[in-house]
């Protein structure tokens, strides 16, 4: 039987195929799910703001931030055997839960965490195959790495594949 | 003042904290036993100083389908304030303040939206104004927004906020009851150098 792992807020795991990998309820955040398609080890991270190096005291968890959290992933994945240049991404979330008139940092997290991780992907020469992001609502996305089938549920809203 | 953390002060002011969220708190469930004429009683508020993957689990796991009012805080001190309740219990206090009029399902409708926004304008606006009077800080909200979604991803915003500070999230929980038990937080998220201020208004040494 196949399991499914789940990754947390800040947060990131790896799982082998038939396995899979959820994260639950994601808002503002961006789940990232990468597989290698020949060895089917994948693995997703959740993280929650973009960039590591803007924040003054750098002791954190490197799961939080894009840059780290998906340098961490690939790097845990290529020890289980993956290969980076195989490496292929489907992400989603990064979501305006609510929307003020003022436009600060904070607010805008949700864009500011998509432009992030498609900077790194893109440094990493990891090609994005699809996604879901933006928009005002939360997400709880699935991932198989045996398929790369990327399943995303919301509220008040059909399940879909990507 | 410059070592001054979210760790710092939860272990440092846990009975403070719950002081001031028994008062916030309690002040926000008199104005909301007089909106809907009713006796409304509370538990009392626990602090809790959480990791980022226990949010989710706090409020019946990430996926429970909450109703988030979330709103600015300026004035001498500065963040952000969020209150949630429980998809059932946001039905059953709209239901109340609507006299019985709202629809039945488990959908929003504007009008029912708009009366939630109300109650979480209120209810805040009571919490801020005890804790303005207690610290003789100015505090002022923002207009409120709303949103009706998973727990998770409400939550995710006021956990980003705490994440560019550290990596836990410090929250005042409080539980109250009319007839039925509803299930409301309050979330309060000053800034870190807000927190010096109203610890030091306090007459509180601060590290």
């Amino acid at each position: 039987m196949s399991e499914i792992i789940k990754v947390g807020m800040a947060d990131l795991k790896t799982c082998v195929s038939p396995n899979g990998v959820t994260t639950l309820g994601l808002g503002s955040c961006v789940g990232i799910a990468l597989r290698d398609p020949v060895t089917k080890i994948g693995g997703m991270a959740h993280i929650m703001l973009p960039d590591s190096t803007m924040i003054r005291n750098s002791q954190q968890n490197i799961a939080k931030f894009a840059d780290t959290g998906i340098e961490e992933l690939v790097n845990q994945m290529e020890r289980l055997g993956a290969k980076r240049s195989r490496l292929e991404a489907k992400i989603a979330g990064g979501a305006t839960m609510f929307k003020f008139s003022s436009s600060s940092d904070t607010v805008m997290v949700g864009e500011r965490n998509v432009e992030a991780t498609k900077k790194k992907l893109s440094q990493l020469r990891i090609p994005i195959l699809a996604e879901d992001t933006g928009a005002n609502y939360g997400r709880t996305v699935t991932y198989f790495p045996e398929t790369g089938e990327f399943f995303i549920r919301a509220v008040g809203r059909a399940e879909k594949v990507i | 003042m410059g070592g001054i953390s979210l760790e710092k002060v939860s272990e440092h002011y846990t009975d403070l904290l719950r002081e001031l969220g028994n008062i916030g708190a309690g002040n926000a469930m008199t104005a909301l036993s007089q909106m809907l004429q009713c006796k409304v009683d509370m538990k009392v508020p626990q602090v809790k100083l959480l990791e980022f993957s226990e949010v989710g689990e706090l409020m019946g796991g990430e996926e429970q389908i909450m109703v988030g009012v979330y709103l600015g805080v300026e004035g001498d001190i500065s963040g952000s304030m969020m209150f949630l309740v429980e998809q059932a219990s946001a039905k059953h206090l709209i239901n109340k303040i609507m006299m019985g009029m709202a629809p039945e399902g488990e959908e929003f409708t504007e009008m029912e939206l708009s009366a939630m926004k109300e109650i979480g304008n209120i209810i805040t606006g009571a919490y801020l104004n005890s804790l303005s009077t207690l610290t003789n800080l100015k505090i002022f909200p923002t207009p409120p927004e709303l949103t009706v979604d998973m727990a998770g991803a409400i939550l995710s915003v006021p956990a980003i906020q705490f994440g560019i500070i550290g990596d836990n999230i410090l929250l005042i929980q409080s539980q109250f009851y009319d007839e039925v038990k509803i299930d409301g937080y309050f979330i309060l998220i000053p800034e870190l150098e807000s927190y010096a201020k109203i610890l030091s208004s306090l007459g509180m040494p601060v590290m």
